[in-house]
């Protein structure tokens, strides 16, 4: 292992950790907000990839420009799906939850393999590679994380700096409190679902720029996005990007000291280890 | 209102649930089936005009049926469709031209009795018992798959009947002792022997091999193999690793490949393999030679752009291999006439139902003759070239119909005069269309 090496593994897992991060984003405020385990998550991360890819391919729109109509259109499907599903369980036990969510994703992953079929797509999109030094970087992935920074800026922005951010914070806090206190906690609860889903298609928009995907891809950023946001702390944005990282720095870096194979298994450990040790994750769960 | 929403979503449910299960076997076997009528049938010679000599006595015309199962639902619905056509066409074709004439002058034409397998394991071999023992197939023709493929070739030899196999490369079929189950296809365990051969044969000197493939049983086989073929001619693996099943990121192997490789080979299926021919581009790998597995003789490879450019993939048969058959038709003509009929351009899958029937035509001729046991014998004697490439079985023992004589036949992306990418075959040498880019 020498020098080189280890700073190309090291640049490669932080620019594959924020795209992590923006994967674990929108699952984490969904959790953080209503207490909801959305296990739609990794199919709409997949729809995330099909819209960017449909725009671009079928329409020829710029795949930046796509990933915005692509946000909006996540934020509706979110606030959508929050009014027709999951306003109707959210009082529920957390199991109604889960297989409400579940039934989502069997609905999409079965329309979707019929529309899409399970052929994988590449949207043959570039944007070259740039030197620097020893390091040669991906145009793509280098415009996905600064996408994913100026993203968590924008949320950290709206959730503290704007009254419906201020809102979403309250309901999470204590919902019958914010109730209390004249705050539309049902609308509240649909945005958040909304921008939960946003943070999800966004997340499937910019991995469709350098990775080929098919409806199922979305299966392993919705697994990923449990380890993580348990690694950063559940229903903390912020954390989910710490997660991001630090899970894309070990996969960057793990295999040039072992079998490439081993490393999900090291992951999987380390989420077990945060379980039993800080169960509420490095920044300490929801804020 | 809610109670309208819940039944809605209900059916919503519902529609999913179907739709997954339209894409996955049953598992509940359907109450006997009935054969399912061939697509083609055989059509009587027409009658002679009169006249007034008196007429030579018609040749005897026997029926020979042909048995197996077919994957008309399930997961492998569209290779074993493919597969299906090119068999019939075959059938077709030999019994349009009157049949094949037998030592004792008779004519023998051929009839198909097949069977839906949904793609089933489970479902094979009770079908193949049936076709055997209830529909009395003369001889048997594999399902598409290897697993299929395995589960049917125990009853072929069973109930003592000639099997060919085709659409399964597994090596282990042949090596449980059987004696009448003969391979159509290149094994897997020589799948990317040839790309190192066309190392060999444009680069002497390049002797530093890097091995990366997939963590399945296929794609480990192969390269295991080829690890030993390699060393065994005197290459330098200098990385040998697997990669999990549904690997996107593959700048963490890619950055372990030693400096100084000349040439990366492995890979598994179409979605890694061609994620990973992208990222090697991406990276920018200096290596002057890259056979992957699987995806690139796929045309929607082609879809990662200039990445595509230089990568080797083999391919059991591609409609541009210019082999020069000593039996059957050409290429060409198989070609044109499965257009004609099937209105698509003929896969590898299609060509191998072909070779099956061709094969076994072959051998009834040189037996002269319906039995087993002199079907046998001819098919251990052949040794041909057909439109597929060559034919020959092991007759060891160790592998008794292992297929021995066909190669893949290698295919690399390159740039016609208008600097579109195109396929051309490369190797072997018999069948190129164009030489091999080297370095890529």
């Amino acid at each position: 292992m020498n020098f080189s090496n280890l700073l190309t593994s090291l640049v490669d897992g932080l620019l594959i950790g924020v795209v992590y991060g923006i994967a674990a984003m929108g699952l984490n405020l969904i959790w953080g907000v209503m207490r909801v385990i959305n296990l739609a998550h990794g199919v709409i991360i997949a729809l995330g990839m099909f819209g960017v890819y449909l725009f671009f391919s079928t329409l020829g729109l710029n795949p930046y420009l796509a990933l915005l109509l692509v946000a909006v259109l996540g934020l509706l499907l979110g606030v959508l799906i929050y009014f027709i599903v999951i306003a109707r369980v959210i009082n529920a036990p957390y199991l109604s939850t889960l297989l409400a969510t579940f039934s989502i994703n069997m609905i999409i992953l079965g329309l979707g393999t019929a529309a899409f079929t399970t052929t994988p797509r590449d949207s043959g999109f570039s944007l070259g590679n740039v030197d620097l030094g020893p390091l040669t970087l991906q145009g793509t992935r280098l415009v996905a994380a600064l996408v994913t920074i100026l993203v968590t800026g924008a949320l950290y922005y709206f959730l503290y700096r704007t009254r419906p951010g201020k809102y979403i914070r309250a309901v999470a806090n204590n919902r019958a409190a914010a109730e209390l206190m004249g705050i539309p906690s049902d609308r509240i609860l649909a945005l958040s679902f909304g921008i939960g889903t946003m943070l999800a298609a966004i997340a499937g928009g910019l991995i469709a720029t350098f990775f080929s995907f098919t409806i199922l891809s979305g299966d392993i950023y919705q697994q990923k996005s449990f380890v993580i946001g348990v690694l950063g702390g559940l229903g903390n944005p912020l954390g989910a990007l710490l997660g991001g990282l630090i899970l894309g720095v070990l996969e960057g870096i793990l295999p040039l000291a072992m079998p490439n194979t081993w490393v999900p298994v090291i992951e999987f450990l380390l989420f077990i280890i945060i379980l039993l040790v800080k169960p509420s994750g490095l920044l300490g769960g929801r804020q | 209102m809610k109670r309208t929403l819940s039944v809605f979503f209900t059916l919503l449910v519902f529609a999913s649930l179907l739709l997954t299960a339209c894409g996955s076997p049953a598992s509940e076997p359907p109450a006997a089936p009935a054969p399912t009528e061939a697509p083609t049938k055989s059509e009587e010679p027409a009658a002679p005009a009169a006249t007034d000599a008196p007429a030579p006595a018609a040749p005897e015309v026997q029926t020979a049926v042909i048995g197996f199962t077919a994957s008309l639902t399930g997961k492998l619905n569209v290779e074993s469709t493919r597969q299906n056509n090119g068999f019939n066409l075959w059938m077709k074709q030999v019994n349009d031209t009157g049949g094949i004439k037998l030592a004792d002058g008779s004519l023998v034409k051929f009839e198909s009795k097949f069977y839906d397998d949904e793609s089933n394991k489970d479902r094979v071999q009770e079908l193949y018992t049936k076709l055997v023992t209830e529909d009395d197939a003369n001889f048997l023709i594999s399902p598409y798959s290897s697993g299929l493929a395995d589960a049917s070739a125990v009853i072929a030899e069973q109930y003592g009947k000639v099997m060919i196999t085709t659409g399964a490369a597994s090596d282990g079929t042949y090596k449980k002792g059987y004696t009448l189950v003969y391979q159509a296809y290149t094994p897997a365990s020589r799948y990317l022997t040839g790309a190192l051969d066309a190392l060999a044969n444009a680069d002497p000197n390049a002797k530093n091999i890097a091995i990366i493939h997939e963590n399945d049983k296929f794609s480990t086989d192969v390269a295991v193999a080829l690890e030993a073929y390699a060393t065994g001619k005197g290459y330098t693996i200098a990385m040998n690793e697997g990669y999990d099943t549904g690997t996107t990121d593959f700048a963490p192997i890619i950055n372990k490949i030693p400096a100084g490789v000349d040439a990366i080979m492995g890979g598994g299926h179409f979605a890694d393999g061609q994620q990973f021919a992208k990222s090697l581009f991406e990276k920018g790998v200096a290596a002057k030679y890259i056979a992957l597995l699987v995806a690139p003789p796929e045309p929607t490879f082609v879809e990662i752009g200039d990445a595509a450019y230089g990568i080797v993939g083999p391919s059991q048969w591609e409609p541009l291999a210019a082999f020069t058959p000593t039996y059957g038709i050409t290429g060409a003509d198989f070609v044109a006439a499965y257009k004609a009929v099937y209105n698509e351009e003929p896969s590898y899958h299609a060509a191998g139902g072909y070779v099956a029937g061709l094969i076994l035509q072959k051998a009834i001729e040189d037996a002269g003759s319906l039995e087993t046991e002199k079907v046998k014998a001819a098919l251990d004697a052949i040794d041909m070239t057909t439109f597929f490439g060559g034919i020959k079985f092991d007759t060891s023992a160790e592998a008794h119909g292992l297929q021995i004589g066909h190669e893949m036949v290698f295919v690399q992306w390159q740039k016609d005069s208008a600097g579109a990418l195109i396929k051309q075959v490369v190797w072997p040498l018999g069948g190129k269309t164009a030489d091999l880019v080297y370095p890529k």
